[in-house]
């Protein structure tokens, strides 16, 4: 057995102050005392309050902005880049896919300025689509990836991935998870400190990637590698914690709280950089400790180096690779692994629990939508946003949800194909501007026969209320031009648009017909706006007259949740009643009552 | 509530060797855990110690649930709190706090809970007449036996009476803070920084309710029980469909809400799943040429008492 390494020494940091910071309001802290001069994302739980937090530092200081999508972010910081400013795009999991095709070239060409991608993954799919893990695309795009444990982490890597993107002339990717953005712990912050500027290099043999230059450049990225593996090798970014060498865990990130939680004394390797990984690094550990345990979420990239070097390793045997840990997981693993004993944690308690799923605000602008293509008896492609929430009981009015944009796309499949239902693609304002446009020029082009709901609630509702090209105001609040959607429709050839305001159900249902009945690309807007952001909308409520309500349940299909079962009950069923707090007065419900017993309700009188 | 507490809260005081101290704070989305949760990081903070503080937002806006983890000590590692393993639990909401109730430490966990009730709108969905609302049915008592130390207390109606029902979520702080050895000045500091300025007065007024409510073991309000319709199905439905009156228009097939009509080859209404009809009458009040009609044949029983 080999001596076992001293750890090593923290981060250096020249610390003025503690502040209770989240992961998220770290990274954007970090970015700032890095001195980034350029910021670019699209929103995405749970990534999108990096941007909103460096739109809160000195315009002066830096630009900051929303973008159409994550790609046109990235190039956006990768043009930054290229001028010699310190730049960084930030985006959730799966805004690398759609950044992707840049990100795989842009890894060849390198930096100048020193260009850092914050990605944020979703262990758990606690709001996302899926749970990829985004150090595959490092391993495919040789890119290093930094993993924070904590909040006072996050800064520090955030400010050292510039450092490090400079000195190797590489992107750098810093991993969140959903953990890391929405812990807040106290944090040690610094000062602004903006490099001297570089000017932009005109080298086209690293800047314009043709094949020739490409094939040049693809080696320096290998060599890179290896030179990255040299430097994560000795960084005290990785961190050798020995204590008993009985057994040894190698972990990173967010799982390394969990590991000191479980077990505080055991031996660990802490890799702080968790891409690439140094043979050597690996192999000292290894050779210290008598059993290898690797603790990681998601995919098996440590498990794997470490096996392929020919060590006996225990990953995903005991910890899941699906899913979020937590102390209870970690735990759980080394119980089965027989270095924990089993607790029996019990108060015997076993309630029929409510299901209480995320709904559509009451009177929120979405839900007529979603009754008129229920009520038109259509296929209907769903999208990603708020509308997505139309899938569930009551409204049930969608059959499919992809990726950010694939409604179109899968109509214009789907009526291909044959499908003999009428096909409408129901798709919010800022997915449409994300991804969408192409899908609906496709549609012309091809001839598809489809209706396009285009759902604009003029916000970026889902993910918290975030401006976009359609509402007329830039991250910072400032005026901005607005994109105008019948215009632009009309631009690529769509003959058939209209404008609908689906508090308006009879209007609605009635224009949703037509457009079904229109043969090629039909697009109907429903310009409503959504009723929280960017301003809470309260307008008088209604009020059931109960002793009239023949408990028909007709304004319980709309699933609003100011409509609530009353004590009262009419042949076994509950009567209605409207939750004034809650009810902004839409009157949509009273619009579907069969018996008119829905009424605008007196005004009380203090 | 004298049979619902066993002993007056202990004022805990986490010490280096003792591990971090764990409080879980639950809710429904816009009801105020996050600020409870903020206020009580604050304080711990200032008070010297190490605090974490978790939680996962993006779906909590839309009236799902919500819940915060706060951890402080001399040194914290897990942001989350493990299953069994909170010091409190506060509930802002009832059937949120049953929901978490694994969470609590089984032997001292103490357990505050407002008994406000928010039903989603998915219990309440299923029509067939008698139908329960899917809700918890538990009393303040028989949840009671469950924890070592319980309050159920009507925070919202206190805040109300105090005139902002929002101030429900500082009852509740008012509430916590006994099972803390942290200075009353302190709490009040905090919660007047995070609370917006016109609103300071009502809010320290409703964290001292909260906290001489507790101090003083109150008994809670009076449990008021859900009432559910009659339980027994009293009618089975059927349908009465006039095949010459109806123009297939497709109105009652398109609308009913479990999709148990369809048109038959002739292009007429018919029940294509009766077991799924639960006579709610719509297709019966929807159809423009009257062809439906629905009979609710009492079986047992007669009509439910309105109330
Ligand atoms: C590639 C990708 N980027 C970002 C997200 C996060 N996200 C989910 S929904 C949504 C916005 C939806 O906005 P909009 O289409 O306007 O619908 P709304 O929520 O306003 O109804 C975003 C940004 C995602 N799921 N996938
Ligand atoms: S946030 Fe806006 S778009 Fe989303 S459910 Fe509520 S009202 Fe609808
Ligand atoms: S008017 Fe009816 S549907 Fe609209 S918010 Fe109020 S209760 Fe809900």
């Amino acid at each position: 057995m080999h001596t076992p390494r001293p750890s090593t020494e923290p981060l250096p940091r020249d610390a003025k102050e503690f502040r209770p910071l989240t992961g998220n309001e770290a990274i954007a802290r970090g970015a700032w005392e890095a001195g980034v001069r350029v910021a670019a994302a699209y929103p995405g739980t749970p990534s999108t309050e990096i941007l909103e937090n460096l739109a809160t530092y000195p315009v002066e200081d830096l630009h900051a902005q929303w973008s159409t999508n994550e790609k046109v972010a990235l190039d956006v910081a990768i043009g930054a880049s290229f001028t010699g400013a310190r730049a960084l795009a930030s985006m959730k999991h799966v805004g690398l896919n759609v950044a992707a095709d840049a990100f795989m070239t842009a890894t060849y060409i390198g930096v100048n300025g020193g260009l850092v991608l914050t990605v944020c993954d979703d262990p758990g799919i606690h709001s996302s689509q899926n749970e990829q893990d985004s150090r595959l695309y490092a391993m495919l795009a040789s890119v290093p990836v930094l993993e924070p444990s904590d909040a006072q982490e996050a800064l520090d890597y955030t400010k050292l991935a510039f450092e490090i993107s400079e000195q190797f002339d590489t992107p750098v990717i810093v991993r969140g998870t959903t953990r890391l953005s929405h812990t807040r712990s106290p944090v040690a912050v610094g000062e602004r400190v903006v490099p001297p500027p570089r000017g932009f290099v005109e080298k086209p043999s690293k800047n314009v990637m043709i094949p020739a230059h490409a094939r040049a450049r693809h080696l320096v990225v290998l060599e890179r590698e290896e030179r990255l593996k040299e430097y994560f090798a000795t960084s005290p970014l990785n961190s050798c914690e020995i204590a008993d060498t009985s057994f040894g865990i190698v972990t990173a990130g967010t799982c390394y709280p969990y590991v000191r939680e479980v077990l505080p004394e055991a031996s660990v390797l802490k890799l702080g950089a968790s891409w690439p990984l140094s043979e050597k690094l690996l192999r000292d550990f290894c050779e210290t400790v008598d059993r290898i345990f690797v603790v990681e979420e998601l995919e098996p990239v440590i498990e794997k180096e470490i096996a392929a070097l020919g060590f006996a390793v225990s990953g995903k045997s005991l910890f899941p690779r699906a899913g979020e840990f937590s102390p209870e997981v970690v735990r759980a693993g080394f119980v089965k692994a027989g270095l924990l004993p089993p607790q029996p944690v019990s108060n015997g308690w076993t309630p029929e629990l409510v299901i209480r799923p995320p709904v559509l605000c009451a009177g929120c602008p979405h839900t007529s939508s979603f009754l008129a293509v229920r009520a038109a008896g259509a296929r209907v492609a769903g999208d990603i946003g708020c509308y997505t929430l139309g899938c569930l009981d009551p409204l049930r009015g969608l059959d499919t949800c992809v990726a950010m944009g694939s409604s179109i796309g899968n109509a214009i499949g789907m009526s291909k194909a044959g499908e003999t239902k009428p096909i409408v693609a129901t798709i919010g304002d800022s997915t449409f501007l994300h991804a969408g446009l192409p899908a609906l020029i496709d549609a012309v082009y091809n001839q598809a026969n489809i209706a396009v709901m285009l759902l604009d609630n003029h916000i970026t509702a889902m993910t918290g209320g975030q401006e976009h090209p359609g509402t007329g105001k830039t991250l910072r609040g400032e005026p901005a031009p607005q994109i105008d959607y019948a215009a632009l429709i009309r631009a690529i050839g769509v003959k058939w648009v209209r404008t609908v305001d689906s508090y308006d159900l009879a209007a609605t249902q009635q224009a949703l017909r037509e457009a079904i009945a229109y043969r090629g690309v039909a697009v109907l807007i429903s310009n409503r706006p959504c009723v929280l952001d960017p301003v809470k909308i309260k307008g008088p409520p209604l009020e059931i007259v109960t002793g009239q309500c023949t408990a028909c349940q007709s304004c319980m299909n709309l699933g609003c949740p100011a409509l609530t079962w009353s004590d009262q009950w009419f042949e076994g069923r509950h009567r209605v009643k409207i939750d004034p707090a809650l009810c902004i007065g839409c009157t949509l419900c009273a619009q579907v009552c069969t018996i008119d017993c829905i009424k605008i309700a007196a005004p009380v009188t203090p | 509530m004298s049979e619902t507490s066993i002993d007056a809260a202990p004022a805990v005081a986490p010490s280096a060797a003792k591990p971090p101290f764990n409080v879980l704070i639950v809710g429904v989305g816009g009801q105020g855990v996050i600020m409870v949760s903020k206020v009580l990081a604050a304080l711990a903070q200032w008070r010297g110690f190490e605090v974490k503080q978790s939680e996962v937002h993006g779906m909590a806006k839309r009236g799902g649930s919500v819940f915060s983890h706060v951890r402080f000590g001399k040194r914290v590692w897990s942001p989350t709190i493990a299953k069994g393993e909170a010091d409190v639990l506060v509930a802002l909401e009832w059937a949120e706090g049953l929901r978490w109730l694994p969470f609590l430490k089984p032997d001292t966990g103490i357990f505050i809970c407002d008994t406000k009730r928010i039903v989603p709108p998915f219990a309440c969905l299923n029509r067939t007449p008698g139908a329960p609302m899917r809700y918890s049915r538990e009393t303040a008592d028989e949840v009671a036996s469950y924890v070592a130390e319980g309050y159920a207390i009507d925070a919202t109606t206190m805040a109300e009476e105090l005139g902002n029902e929002r101030a429900a979520n500082v009852v509740l702080l008012g509430a916590l803070s006994n099972a803390l050895d942290f200075p009353v000045a302190d709490w009040e500091t905090t919660v007047a920084d995070f609370v917006p300025k016109k609103t300071v007065a009502v809010n320290l007024e409703a964290f001292r309710l909260g906290r001489t409510w507790v101090a003083e073991a109150r008994a809670p309000a009076a449990d008021v029980p859900l009432v559910h319709a009659p339980v027994a199905a009293s009618y089975a439905p059927r349908l009465e469909i006039n095949a010459d009156w109806c123009k297939s228009c497709d109105i009652c097939v398109k609308l009913c809400p479990e999709r148990c009509l369809k048109l038959n080859a002739e292009r007429v209404a018919e029940l294509a799943a009766p077991e799924k009809c639960t006579g709610c009458r719509l297709c019966e009040w929807l159809c423009p040429d009257f062809a439906i009609r629905v009979h609710l044949d009492p079986q047992a029983g007669a009509e439910g008492t309105a109330r």
